[in-house]
């Protein structure tokens, strides 16, 4: 990694009405989304919602059922997966975890392993590191194999309240001084990156997508937060025109409900003309998760 | 001095003990212990079937054992039963059709215990040139396929997503156990083909930093485990099978015993781990 890389705006993936279906039944579906070179795009939405589902479908884990995904040819993956579990039985220090999907030079591992504070863990052995050396850990490794596509599937789970916030300050320099597309998979439904340059809403399709604002510049945030939390994190304001019912069904902007809420039910219309804001209870099923931050302002000051 | 038989029982032995090592670790990483005793324990059929058919012993255990981890991948990508249900009737069907079609077959005599136990003494020239070339082989194929293999092993999605391929690599490592079950057949025998795949990887473990050291470690305490068990079987007058694998257990139970200061000199102070 490290190394500068000319600006270009080359879109690495992109998905046309993608689906994924299992069982017959859609796990994710119609979803639209490119990611370019130097480009962030953040994917949030409640468990189920199809964020793995649709990250896996991306990079070609996954094959979609209908639809397209495109990838430019060559494309090279970095990718930490949600949930990664060693087995206590295999002997594997976290120097021999970087070279786990291909072969790196010295001065690469340890470039990889300093730009994530992890140097001084080399030779320790994966099962014995915290929740939030482990995600360090796998960073470095796919950092370290310098891809065009870094996907991060809930990067700061196990990360306490200021480790998120340096997670987040290394990504974007990751991203500034690599110029790499990053997919990045929020646990948070509101509080997002503050660099992502799109948010994409999901709930078994993509039920709305933005840009996130900036919380530096609201005086109430910075007090909740604290002034180091406001430069890396952003508040993601939802813009449904209809919400999840928790049987599955769909209650709509005009109060009707149904089965489903595929663009094409004529329930939803254009765009302009819905958008209002459901703070703080957005639809979706969510609800904001604001006041759990309460302690991090005593924290972080 | 000893005897010619011995020797044989000595090259052969080690032959084997030197592919279970690396195949072994691999079986006790991703967690296959049953998935192995299963296609062990399918060979009894494929030693029926030989009879049966008048087909080559090694080339008829090595196409059941392969046929049955397909017939398991099947069953699990259908989902009905759990993987160790499945395993469990895999397992002691194909064993129970085996001896049921031997007891059929009242105009050949098998030894049978022989098969069950292994007759190590028993090896020929020709069986020393089968273990070592297949042995060779398969060594050259892990080499090959170590990386994808270990990947997967550690996570199949992520070796996906970075352009390996662990579908391949997966079905390569049932075809190299399936051989390896074929070749070790005659050493220790169908029973207990598995502790000499488990107990030596499960040795090493204590004494490995990387994967790799691993595989090695476990190669040679397999080798010093055949030794040892001929050895002893000569000495005691016992099976010659199960002396390799008590002369393992030994082993294994050495390794537990505190002697060196490893897991303390680890950097962090072991909680369980967080997984």
């Amino acid at each position: 990694m490290l190394n500068f890389r000319s600006p270009e705006t080359t879109t690495l993936v992109s998905l046309a009405n993608a689906g994924v279906c299992r069982n017959g039944k859609w796990l994710v579906r119609g979803v639209d989304f490119s990611i370019s070179r130097g480009e962030i795009v953040t994917l949030i939405g409640p468990n189920g919602s199809g964020k793995t589902t649709t990250a896996k479908t991306a990079i070609g884990v996954l094959k979609p059922d209908e639809g397209h995904v495109e990838r430019v040819a060559g494309l090279r993956v970095g990718y930490v997966p949600q949930k990664l579990a060693v087995d206590w039985t295999l002997p594997l220090t976290v120097e021999r975890l970087m070279t786990l999907t291909g072969p790196l030079k010295r001065r690469e591992i340890d470039e990889a392993l300093a730009a994530t504070g992890m140097l001084h863990m080399a030779k320790a052995e994966v099962q014995h590191l915290s929740g939030g050396e482990f995600q360090r850990a796998l960073l470095a490794r796919a950092i370290a194999r310098k891809p065009d596509l870094l996907v991060l599937d809930e990067p700061v789970q196990g990360v306490d309240f200021s480790g998120e916030i340096a997670l987040y300050e290394l990504i974007k320099q990751i991203r500034n001084r690599t110029g790499c597309g990053i997919l990045l998979i929020s646990h948070d439904l509101h509080i997002v990156m503050a660099e992502t340059d799109t948010v994409v809403c999901l709930n078994g399709h993509v039920c709305c997508r933005g840009t996130p604002q900036v919380v530096s510049q609201s005086p109430e945030y910075l007090k909740l937060f604290g002034r180091r939390a406001a430069g890396a994190l952003a508040v993601y304001s939802h813009h449904h025109d209809h919400t999840h019912l928790p049987d599955g069904r769909v209650l709509h902007a005009d109060g009707s409900i149904t089965e489903s809420c595929f663009p094409d039910d004529g329930h939803h219309h254009g765009e302009a003309g819905n958008i209002h804001d459901h703070e703080p209870d957005c639809g979706c099923g969510h609800h904001t998760r604001l006041q759990g931050y309460d302690g991090a302002e005593k924290r972080d000051a | 001095m000893l005897d010619d038989f011995f020797i044989r029982a000595l090259v052969a032995g080690i032959g084997i003990a030197m592919v279970a090592g690396p195949l072994g670790c691999f079986v006790i990483w991703r967690r296959m212990a049953y998935f192995g005793d299963t296609m062990a324990h399918s060979a009894l059929l494929g030693v029926a079937l030989s009879l049966l058919m008048d087909l080559n012993l090694m080339v008829s255990v090595f196409v059941v054992a392969s046929a049955v981890s397909v017939l398991l991948l099947f069953l699990q990508k259908r989902g009905a039963l759990s993987t160790d249900a499945l395993l469990g009737i895999l397992s002691h069907s194909a064993l129970s059709i085996g001896l049921v079609i031997v007891a059929f077959m009242t105009w050949v005599r098998i030894d049978l215990v022989g098969f069950l136990f292994g007759d190590i003494l028993a090896v020929s020239r020709a069986d020393i040139d089968i273990v070592w070339g297949g042995g060779i082989l398969v060594v050259f194929a892990l080499v090959y396929l170590w990386r994808p293999l270990l990947a997967s092993t550690v996570n199949p999605e992520l070796a996906e997503a970075e352009g390996l391929k662990p579908e391949r690599a997966r079905l390569f490592f049932m075809l190299l156990m399936a051989l390896v079950i074929a070749i070790a057949m005659k050493i220790v025998g169908i029973l207990l083909i598995t502790s000499l795949l488990i107990i030596p990887a499960a040795t090493a473990r204590r004494f490995s930093s990387s994967p790799e050291t691993m595989a090695v470690l476990a190669s040679l305490i397999g080798a010093v485990a055949v030794a040892g068990g001929l050895f002893g079987s000569l000495h005691w007058d016992t099976p010659s099978g199960p002396s390799i694998v008590v002369a393992a257990l030994a082993l294994f139970v050495l390794s537990l015993l505190p002697v060196g200061r490893r897991i303390e000199s680890a950097p962090h102070s072991s909680h369980g781990g967080h997984h």
